[in-house]
C-alpha cells in the first residue's frame, strides 16, 4: 500500500472491508462515481491499481469544449468534482464558439496533467465517507445473481450493495504500434483479465472498438518562435459555478500544419499501418481519425491543422494534436520531422491504436446497472463513449444510483433528455447503443437551447439537491446565485414600454401597442440589455453574467417555448413505464422486425421505445395499448394482495 | 391453435365481388405457405406462376382449378409470406375458397386496408405511397390513374426525399458549423452554403405549392358549376352532358334548389358538373336558401359557367362572382331557339349550346376537356401534392425555411432549429430524420478531427 494512501479500510471502515458502494477504477468515471455515493452519504470505496494515478489524462490534457463543456458543467451541478479540478489546472482556458449564440457555446481549457492529478486526488482524499484501496481486482462476488462485492489478486474481499466498474479499455485491450501489437489497459498499466472472464461469461452483448493517440514531443527541441500561437481567453472562463477566478498561470499554445511531404510519408508506408493492413478491424471514431486516416479520406488536401499543446507548466512534454497514428515508431519520427517548426523534435513516446472490447451499452439501464446482472454499475469507455467529459458524466449518474441502490429504497436518479445533456447521453447509450466510440455534440441534444451550459446549475441543481448529492457550499452558493437571477428577472418584467415610448427611446419594435417588459424587448435581436440598460439605468445594478443569463432566456423564449410542446410530449412517453419482462413477443399483429428489436432492446419506457432505430408510429400505437392493457390487467390483482 | 402471440395470417378476396372471369384471392402471415402444403400441392417455386387444382385442406376435394404464386417474405407487397390465388371469378367458386381458408388454424379474413396496412408496418410502403396506393384503386380516369400510380410508385415520396436531402445537408453544414467550428476544415462559409441551398429549395418547395392545387383538385375532381338566371336550362345542359336523368329538368322557373353533380371523365380529367338554383331576386325564403348555396358553390368551383339565354342583349355577372369572373366561362344555351339565318354575334369566348338539340355540345365539351387539361396538366412536375395533409406539411416546412433565410444567420443555432423543424415536417410526410443522419453527413464531408 503506498504511503500516500492515507485512507487505508483498515482505519475507516466498518468491520469485515463491508461498504455501501465499491468503485473500481480512479480514472475520470471512477473519481466522479466514488465522490457522488460518498456525498450521497453511502460508505465508499475507490479501488485502484495506484493512488498515484487517480485524475490521470491518458490522452489529450484538455478538458471540455463543444458538448463537452456542457457536461462538465452539468457534473459541477450535480456538486461533481471535474469543474474544479479544472479549475484548478487549466494553463489555457478558451470558450468555443464565441461568436455564436450561448446555447452552443463550449467552455474548454487545456490543462497541466500534474495539477490536474493533484487536484484531483485532493479532492477525493478531502471527500468524507470515501476510502481508497490499491490493488488489483480479481473477480466480482456474485451471490442469487447480484453483485455483492469483488476480490482482490491479494486474497482481500470487499462487499458491497452495489459495485460501479470503470476500469476503461481493459476489457482485451490491444496496443497496435506499427506491427507490433501489445495485450496492455492504459499506458504503462497490466490489463484485468480475471474480471474480464466473469463479464464474457456472463452472456452481455459485447463490442469492439478502437481510438489512438499521437506521439508525445519534447517541448524544448520545438522551434516556437516560428509557429503561429493561439492564445487563450482574458479573462478566462471557469466551469464551475463555485470557481470565482483561475489563478494558476495561463499559457498560448502552437499551431502548425502538416505538408506535402508529411501526407507522401504517411501514404508510403500505409501497408504498415495496422488499420491498413488489416490488423485492426474494429470501429473507430469518425471525428476523431488518425492521420492516415485523414490522409487517405481527404487525399486533395496538402494540409491538416495541428495544435501543439503543452502538458503542463513546468512539463516539457507537448501534445501535437491532430495526428493521432499507429505507424511504426521511425516513420512517425520521419514524418512528424517534416512538420514546421518539428524539424529537429525529439519524441518523447510515439503514438499508437488501441483496440478493445465495450460492453453494449443496451445492457444497461438508465441508472446505468447491468440489467442482467443487479448491483453492478457500469460507466465510461467500458460503455464505449469516448472523452474524460463523457466518462465522468456517467460516473456521477451511476455512483449516485449505486447509492441509492445500496440504502435499499427504490429511488432512482434519471436525467431526462429535456433535462441534461448527460440524459441524452445516457438515453443514446441505452436505446441505440454504439457502432463506433461515442463522444457529445450539442447537435446531439434536441432541446440544445434549453440545455445550455450557463444554466446548468438551474437545470439540475436542486435535482441534486432532491436526492441527496449536493453538498452544503453547493447549495449556499446556488441558493445566493438564485436569488440574484429572480431579482433581475423581476426588475427586467417590472419595466415596461409601449411602442411608442420604445421608439422615442430608439428601439424599433412593432407599433401593435402592446406594452412590453424589458424582458420581452430582448427577444429583438438587436436590443441588447446594454441598450435596455442605457434607458434604464437602474439595471446596471445588474451583475454582468447574471444580466447575460437572462438576456440568453429572453433571446431564446420564443423557440424554447415551442419545443415545450415536444418536451411535453417526452415526458408523457418517459412516464408510460414498461414494466421489465414484458412479453413483447405476445403484442398482436407488430411486425416480426420490430417485435424481434424490442425483444432484443427490453425498452423500459415508452420513450426508450420510440427511439429504437427502426420503430415505427404504428409500431409505438401497438405497444403503447398491449402496455395500457397490462397496466389494466395488474391492477385488481394488487388490489387483492393489499 | 397458433400461441396467441403469433401475428394472425390473412386472407381476402382481393378482386371486386360478384360474378367476374377471374378472381383473386391473397393470403399474407406467417402460416401463409400452409396454403401450398394443404391446397395446392405440389408446393410451387416461389416468384413462378403455377397452374394447379385447389383442393380443400381437410377432405382434399378439388374447389377448382387455376394460378397460385408464392412470395416468400420480405420480398412480397406486405412483407410477409404471401400466397396469391387466381381463380375462376365465379360466386360458388370464391365462396368455397374462402370457406377453405378459413378452416386453416390461424387463418382470417383481412380486414379492409389490411394488406396496406402491414405493408406500411413493415417498412415496404411509406406513408405517401400508401396514399397513392389508396387514391390508384379509386382512380377513375386517365389523369387520375397516372397522378396516383405515380405516387404509390414512390414519385412523391422521391421528391419529398430529395428535398429532405438537401435539407439534411444544410442542415449539416450548419451543425459541423456549431459542432466543429474550432475544426480548420469548418468555416463559417458552411453557413453561408447551407443558406444558399435553402434558398433554392424554398424556392422549388414554393413552386410546389404555388400549383394551384392541381394534385387534389385532380384527386377529388375538377369542380365545373352551372350557374345563371332561371330558367335559361341550366339542368336540361347538365342531363345533356351527362347524358343521362341526373337532376330534375322542369319548364317552371326556380324547381332546381339543390346543389346537384354529376361526375364526368373528360379527356382522361375527372369533372365534377353541379347544377344549381336560378339566380334572380325573390321574397321566396326557400329560394333565397338556394340562391345562397349556388353563390357559395360558385365562388367554390374551379370554373363557372354562366347560362344566358342566347338574345340576352347585355351579360352581367351577380356581384358576388365578378372578383372570381377569370374562372367563367359564358355559355349561351337555347341555341335551337334562334331563327334561321346568321347566328348573333357572341362575345369574346363564349360557347353557343343547345341543351336540346345537342348541338355545340361537343364544343363545350371539348372546351371543359381543355380547360380542365390546363389547370391540371402536371407540365412535367414529378409529383404533386394530392391531399390537404400533404400540403399542410409541406406548407409547414416552407414556414419554417422562410424563418430560416430571414434569421440572424450569427444565431447558427436557432436557424438550425428552424431547418430541423422544416425536416420534422417533411419527415412526418414520409419517414423520419435521425441526428445520426446528420453527424453521417457532417463526417462524410468534413475532414474532422484534431
Amino acid at each position: 500500500m503506498s504511503p500516500v494512501n492515507t485512507l487505508s479500510p483498515a482505519q475507516h471502515t466498518p468491520a469485515l472491508n463491508t461498504y455501501d458502494v465499491i468503485v473500481v477504477g480512479g480514472g475520470h468515471a471512477g473519481t466522479e462515481a466514488a465522490a457522488a455515493a460518498a456525498r450521497m452519504g453511502a460508505s465508499t470505496v475507490l479501488v485502484t491499481h495506484r493512488f498515484a494515478t487517480i485524475g490521470e489524462m491518458s490522452c489529450n490534457p484538455a478538458i471540455g469544449g463543444l458538448g463537452k463543456g456542457h457536461l462538465v458543467r452539468e457534473v459541477d451541478a450535480l456538486d461533481g468534482l471535474m469543474g474544479r479540478v479544472a479549475d484548478a489546472a487549466g494553463i489555457q482556458f478558451r470558450l468555443l464558439n464565441r461568436s455564436k449564440g450561448p446555447a452552443v457555446q463550449g467552455p474548454r481549457a487545456q490543462a497541466d496533467r500534474k495539477l490536474y492529478r493533484q487536484a484531483m486526488q485532493s479532492a477525493i482524499r478531502a471527500t468524507p465517507g470515501l476510502t481508497v484501496v490499491e490493488g488489483a481486482v480479481h473477480d466480482l462476488i456474485v451471490e442469487n445473481g447480484r453483485v455483492s462485492g469483488l476480490k482482490l489478486e491479494d486474497g482481500r474481499e470487499l462487499r458491497a450493495a452495489a459495485v460501479v466498474l470503470t476500469t476503461g479499455t481493459f476489457l482485451n485491450g490491444l496496443i497496435h504500434l506499427g506491427e507490433t501489437r501489445t495485450p496492455a489497459g492504459r499506458h504503462g498499466e497490466a490489463p484485468a483479465k480475471g474480471l474480464s472472464e466473469r463479464l464474457y461469461n456472463s452472456g452481455l452483448a459485447m463490442g469492439r472498438l478502437k481510438t489512438g493517440t499521437p506521439a508525445r514531443l519534447d517541448g524544448r527541441t520545438i522551434a516556437w518562435d516560428r509557429l503561429a500561437s493561439q492564445p487563450g481567453d482574458d479573462p478566462p472562463v471557469p466551469f464551475s459555478f463555485l470557481t470565482t477566478a483561475i489563478t494558476t498561470p495561463q499559457i498560448a499554445c502552437g499551431v502548425t500544419e502538416t505538408t506535402p511531404e508529411t501526407h507522401r510519408i504517411i501514404r508510403e508506408n500505409l501497408s504498415r499501418s495496422p488499420m491498413y493492413s488489416g490488423q485492426i478491424e474494429s470501429v473507430g471514431p469518425r471525428y476523431c481519425p488518425s492521420i492516415e486516416d485523414k490522409v487517405v479520406r481527404f487525399e486533395q488536401r496538402e494540409t491538416h491543422q495541428i495544435f501543439l499543446e503543452p502538458e503542463g507548466l513546468d512539463d516539457p512534454t507537448v501534445y501535437p494534436n491532430g495526428i493521432s497514428t499507429s505507424l511504426p515508431a521511425e516513420v512517425q519520427e520521419a514524418f512528424i520531422r517534416t512538420i514546421p517548426g518539428l524539424e529537429q523534435v525529439t519524441i518523447l513516446r510515439p503514438g499508437y491504436a488501441i483496440e478493445y472490447d465495450t460492453i453494449d451499452p443496451r445492457e444497461l439501464e438508465s441508472t446505468l446497472e447491468v440489467k442482467r446482472l443487479p448491483g453492478l454499475f457500469l460507466a465510461g469507455q467500458i460503455n464505449g463513449t469516448t472523452g474524460y467529459e463523457e466518462a465522468a458524466a456517467q460516473g456521477i449518474v451511476a455512483g449516485i444510483n449505486a447509492a441509492l441502490a445500496a440504502g435499499g429504497g427504490h429511488r432512482t436518479f434519471v436525467l431526462s433528455r429535456s433535462d441534461a445533456y448527460i440524459g441524452v447521453m445516457i438515453d443514446d447509450l441505452v436505446t441505440r447503443g454504439v457502432t463506433e466510440p461515442y463522444r457529445m455534440f450539442t447537435s446531439r441534444a434536441e432541446f440544445r437551447l434549453k440545455l445550455r451550459a450557463d444554466n446548468a446549475d438551474q437545470r439540475l441543481t436542486p435535482l441534486g439537491r432532491a436526492i441527496g448529492c449536493v453538498g452544503p457550499e453547493r447549495e449556499t452558493a446556488f441558493s445566493a446565485r438564485m436569488a440574484t437571477l429572480d431579482a433581475g428577472r423581476a426588475v427586467l418584467d417590472r419595466l415596461t414600454l409601449t411602442p411608442n415610448e420604445a421608439a422615442n427611446a430608439g428601439l424599433v419594435i412593432n407599433h401593435d401597442g402592446r406594452r412590453r417588459s424589458a424582458f420581452e424587448l430582448m427577444a429583438f435581436p438587436d436590443i441588447t440589455f446594454d441598450r435596455l440598460a442605457a434607458i434604464w439605468p437602474e439595471l446596471n445594478a445588474i451583475a454582468p453574467a447574471i444580466a447575460a443569463q437572462i438576456e440568453t432566456d429572453a433571446r431564446y423564449a420564443a423557440y424554447v417555448r415551442r419545443q415545450e410542446e415536444d418536451v411535453a410530449a417526452l415526458k408523457r412517453d418517459e412516464a408510460i413505464a414498461i414494466p421489465a419482462g414484458f412479453d413483447f413477443a405476445a403484442i398482436q399483429s407488430l411486425s416480426n422486425e420490430v417485435r424481434q428489436k424490442l425483444t432484443q432492446h427490453q425498452p423500459r419506457t415508452l420513450a426508450h421505445a420510440a427511439r429504437i432505430d427502426g420503430m415505427t408510429p404504428a409500431g409505438l400505437t401497438l405497444l403503447l395499448a398491449a402496455v395500457k392493457k397490462a397496466a389494466k390487467a395488474a391492477a385488481p390483482a394488487r388490489l387483492n394482495r393489499a | 391453435m397458433p400461441p396467441p402471440t403469433e401475428t394472425p395470417t390473412i386472407y381476402a378476396l382481393s378482386t371486386a365481388p360478384g360474378r367476374a372471369g377471374v378472381a383473386v384471392i391473397r393470403v399474407s402471415g406467417p402460416r401463409a405457405s400452409q396454403v401450398l402444403a394443404l391446397m395446392t400441392r405440389p408446393r410451387p417455386k416461389p416468384r413462378i406462376a403455377s397452374a394447379r387444382t385447389f383442393i380443400h385442406p381437410i377432405d382434399s376435394r378439388p374447389l377448382d382449378r387455376g394460378l397460385v404464386i408464392w412470395f416468400p417474405g420480405p420480398k412480397s407487397f406486405t412483407g410477409e409470406d404471401v400466397v396469391e390465388l387466381m381463380l375462376h371469378g365465379g360466386r360458388a367458386v370464391v365462396a368455397s375458397l374462402v370457406e377453405a381458408l378459413a378452416s386453416i388454424h390461424g387463418f382470417r379474413l383481412a380486414e379492409p386496408g389490411e394488406f396496406a396496412r402491414r405493408a406500411f408496418d413493415n417498412g415496404k410502403i411509406d406513408l405517401a405511397e400508401a396514399e397513392g396506393l389508396a387514391d390508384l384503386i379509386d382512380a377513375e380516369t386517365e389523369a387520375q390513374r397516372r397522378q396516383a400510380l405515380r405516387q404509390a410508385i414512390g414519385g412523391l415520396s422521391a421528391l419529398v426525399e430529395s428535398w429532405r436531402a438537401t435539407l439534411l445537408d444544410a442542415l449539416a453544414l450548419t451543425e459541423a458549423a456549431i459542432d466543429f467550428s474550432d475544426e480548420a476544415d469548418v468555416s463559417d462559409q458552411s453557413i453561408a452554403q447551407a443558406r444558399a441551398s435553402v434558398e433554392s429549395l424554398e424556392a422549388a418547395i414554393r413552386h410546389h405549392l404555388d400549383d394551384a392545387n392541381r394534385g387534389e383538385i385532380l384527386r377529388d375532381g375538377f369542380r365545373v358549376t352551372l350557374a345563371g338566371p332561371p330558367n335559361v336550362g341550366k339542368s336540361s345542359l347538365l342531363n345533356a352532358l351527362a347524358r343521362r336523368p341526373a337532376a330534375i329538368v322542369s319548364e317552371e322557373a326556380g324547381t332546381t334548389r339543390d346543389v346537384i353533380e354529376v361526375r364526368l371523365d373528360l379527356g382522361g380529367y375527372p369533372v365534377l358538373l353541379s347544377d344549381t338554383a336560378g339566380i334572380r331576386q325573390t321574397e321566396l325564403r326557400v329560394e333565397q336558401e338556394g340562391i345562397r348555396r349556388t353563390l357559395e358553390a360558385a365562388r367554390a368551383a374551379d370554373l363557372i359557367l354562366w347560362l344566358v339565354d342566347p338574345g340576352a342583349p347585355e351579360i352581367q355577372l351577380p356581384p358576388d362572382l365578378v372578383p372570381v369572373s377569370d374562372r367563367v366561362l359564358l355559355v349561351r344555351n337555347k341555341a335551337d331557339l334562334i331563327k334561321t339565318g346568321a347566328p348573333p354575334a357572341l362575345p369574346d369566348d363564349s360557347v353557343l349550346v343547345s341543351a336540346k338539340t345537342g348541338q355545340g355540345l361537343d364544343d363545350l365539351t371539348a372546351r371543359l376537356a381543355a380547360i380542365a387539361k390546363d389547370r391540371l396538366d402536371d407540365r412535367g412536375l414529378p409529383a404533386a401534392l394530392t391531399n390537404a395533409r400533404q400540403r399542410a406539411l409541406v406548407a409547414d416546412t416552407h414556414h419554417h425555411l422562410c424563418v430560416f433565410l430571414e434569421g440572424n444567420p450569427h444565431e447558427p443555432e436557432l436557424r438550425a432549429e428552424d431547418l430541423r423543424r422544416a425536416a420534422h415536417a417533411l419527415g412526418r410526410l414520409t419517414g423520419r430524420i435521425d441526428v445520426e443522419d446528420i453527424l453521417g453527413q457532417i463526417f462524410s464531408r468534413f475532414c474532422i478531427g484534431k
